[in-house]
């Protein structure tokens, strides 16, 4: 008998049974919507801590320094900026400071930094300008404010061009920051740039806290990264205990490590979903099998064969699987939307979780299908004939 | 008429039955000719049962010889038993067994189905083996909208669909009443005029004398021309 033949014949035993099918089916469209929902979470809040990330700047290096005993120059910052794979260098001096404009008053963090911050941070300006290498020199009361800040004192108001009062001092406001949104407690949009010369005066220190370094490209940055460490230790002998230096793609491995793991448990926790329906469907199919005792011995006495039952039953298992596995997906792929304009979560579908949980819910279903169609393929028929 | 188209010698079949062993079929040997009616008597417990599915290759002998169109049963498998089934015997059961999911058509399809007839001749084959009982207009019915003897009918149809060497026929009448029985059993008298070779087993005497050839069979024990010992016994 041909498969096609088999896969008719278990659609129609199916149909006839629908609130059983139904209700066996669950399972599976639990367990694989499941694992389609979680998944694609895992995976979209993986690919949103990522993007973050590169926010933050790309093949970013940066240098800490803890006290003051560590005195960064501008020399020392001239001769790293020399070094192979370094693409541009901005040294940072920050602190916070009260601002106020008219009657509005803030406290805000100040960045003192150079022009080059622009692009090691990847940080964009959206009206305006942003502080240039000249205004560092003339010790420029010019700032560039972040797009929270410039709503908390400006309202709606265009700020270029107008003043505000930093610690007491009148500086011009030159450009606002395009919004990076926060994360993981750096950047945020409450912030003021100001040229480092000027901000080194607002933090009345002249210790530069933070230097960071953009490198040529990604697959370098371990070999700038030591670069950098052997520089500093040939230009701070015996302080290593005073800076560190921390490299952005350690970060990001250590991120996507912990989402991939998040990835994989919550793709596992749902998988156990997906063996719970499988036992389900072999329930059913135990029980289609004790209730179809005298349909199996008729068939085998009018020929039907050891292989033909054992396909019959088989097939039927897979075919629920199978279409459970195929409304799951339907089910998955539109609760994961409505999840995501509920909660406003970021959730990613690849086609690859989906065809894998669909073929894992297929092979549930043989392998939970083998042990009933087993079972009914063997039975005597004389006695299967007998049974009522 | 050549070789016989059953031959079955000295075939013993015996069952543990709380540690006692059982003769079911004690040394039975018999030949059945192509186109013979023969019918075969027994009380229940008589090893009827056990003599039909033999016969009707549901089973193996434990010894003896079994031969069927001149092969030997004894010495198939499983699966070899099945096709024998499909192709050489059509079962005709007390309580019809049809399939009740399935339409009379679809359940005069089924042997066909397994013999691997592609689906336009499979339905040609069953619709002229619908006609053959008579029941042709009713092809779409499922069994419960039929009779019980338009459903014997449908199972008979089923039984001839794959143009088998014989027809076996357990106690085809015995879940039917006497007007429906007697249709029944002219159907058969008429496939049997037709050619086709019938094994009926009854413990029905009055059914039984309507076959051209009756044994019986009593304790396991098969005595032949049953007509004339059937005389000596009382139960009949």
């Amino acid at each position: 008998m041909g498969i096609w033949q088999s896969i008719k014949m278990a659609l129609r035993s199916i149909q006839s049974n629908k609130l059983r099918s139904a209700l066996t089916m669950l399972g599976m469209i639990i367990g694989v919507s499941s694992v389609i929902v979680l998944v694609s979470i895992a995976q979209g809040s993986a690919q949103n801590v990522t993007s973050r990330i590169n926010q933050l700047g790309t093949n970013l290096l940066t240098i800490n320094t803890f006290g003051t005993d560590l005195a960064l120059t501008e020399d020392k910052i001239n001769e790293l900026s020399k070094l192979n794979g370094v693409k541009a260098i901005s040294p940072v001096v920050s602190g916070r400071v009260n601002v106020k404009k008219d009657k509005t008053a803030s406290q805000v963090s100040v960045t003192g930094t150079n022009a080059a911050y622009s692009d090691v941070r990847d940080t964009k300006v959206k009206q305006g300008r942003f502080i240039t290498d000249l205004d560092i020199e003339y010790r420029q009361k010019i700032a560039v404010i972040g797009s929270e800040t410039a709503s908390t004192l400006f309202g709606a108001e265009n700020p270029v061009g107008q003043y505000i009062q930093i610690e007491g001092t009148s500086f011009k406001v030159v450009g606002v920051l395009a919004s990076k949104g926060s994360s993981m407690g750096q950047g945020g949009d409450n912030t003021i740039i100001v040229p480092l010369s000027t901000g080194q005066r607002l933090v009345k220190s002249t210790t530069i806290n933070q230097v960071y370094l953009q490198g040529k490209s990604e697959d370098q940055m371990d070999v700038v990264m030591n670069e950098v460490k052997l520089a500093l230790a040939g230009m701070y002998p015996n302080k290593s205990d005073s800076y560190s230096v921390t490299n952005q793609k350690d970060l990001m491995d250590t991120m996507s490590s912990v989402t991939n793991t998040m990835t994989m448990m919550l793709g596992g926790i749902a998988g156990i979903s997906l063996l719970v329906g499988g036992i389900g469907i072999m329930n059913i199919m135990l029980v289609s099998v004790s209730e179809r005792t005298k349909e199996i011995g008729i068939r085998k006495a009018i020929g039907a064969k050891r292989r033909d039952v054992l396909l019959q039953f088989l097939i039927e298992a897979v075919v629920l699987s199978g279409v459970g596995g195929l409304i799951g997906i339907l089910a998955g792929v539109g609760l994961g939307k409505m999840l995501s304009s509920l909660f406003s979560l970021t959730v990613s579908f690849t086609s690859s979780v989906m065809i894998g949980s669909f073929l894992f819910s297929l092979v549930v279903g043989v392998i939970f299908g083998v042990f009933p169609a087993n079972k009914a393929s063997k039975l005597n028929p004389i006695q299967a004939l007998r049974y009522e | 008429m050549g070789q016989p188209i059953i031959q079955i010698t000295n075939l013993m079949k015996t069952y543990k039955l709380g540690g006692e062993t059982v003769h079911a079929l004690n040394n039975v040997s018999i030949k059945i000719e192509k186109g013979e009616f023969l019918a075969i008597i027994g009380p229940s417990g008589s090893g009827k049962s056990t003599l039909m599915n033999m016969v009707g290759c549901l089973d193996r002998p434990q010894s003896g010889k079994y031969l069927l169109d001149g092969k030997d049963i004894g010495k198939m498998n499983d699966n070899q038993l099945a096709v024998i089934r499909n192709q050489k015997i059509g079962f005709i059961f007390q309580n019809f067994n049809l399939l009740t999911k399935l339409t009379a058509l679809e359940n005069v399809e089924l042997p066909l189905l397994y013999a691997g007839v592609p689906a336009k001749e499979r339905k040609a084959r069953a619709m002229e083996s619908l006609s053959k009982v008579g029941l042709k207009e009713r092809a779409g019915h499922l069994p419960t909208q039929l009779s019980g003897g338009q459903q014997q009918r449908v199972a008979i149809a089923r039984a001839l669909a794959g143009n088998p060497s014989i027809l076996l026929a357990d106690e085809p009448t015995g879940a039917l009443d006497s007007k429906t029985s007697k249709e029944i059993l002219s159907l058969m008298k008429e496939l049997n005029e037709l050619g086709h070779t019938i094994i009926l087993i009854t413990h029905d005497l009055a059914i039984a004398k309507q076959a051209g050839r009756m044994v019986s069979i009593q304790d396991g024990q098969l005595l032949e021309n049953g007509g004339e010992l059937i005389g000596n016994m009382a139960i009949y």
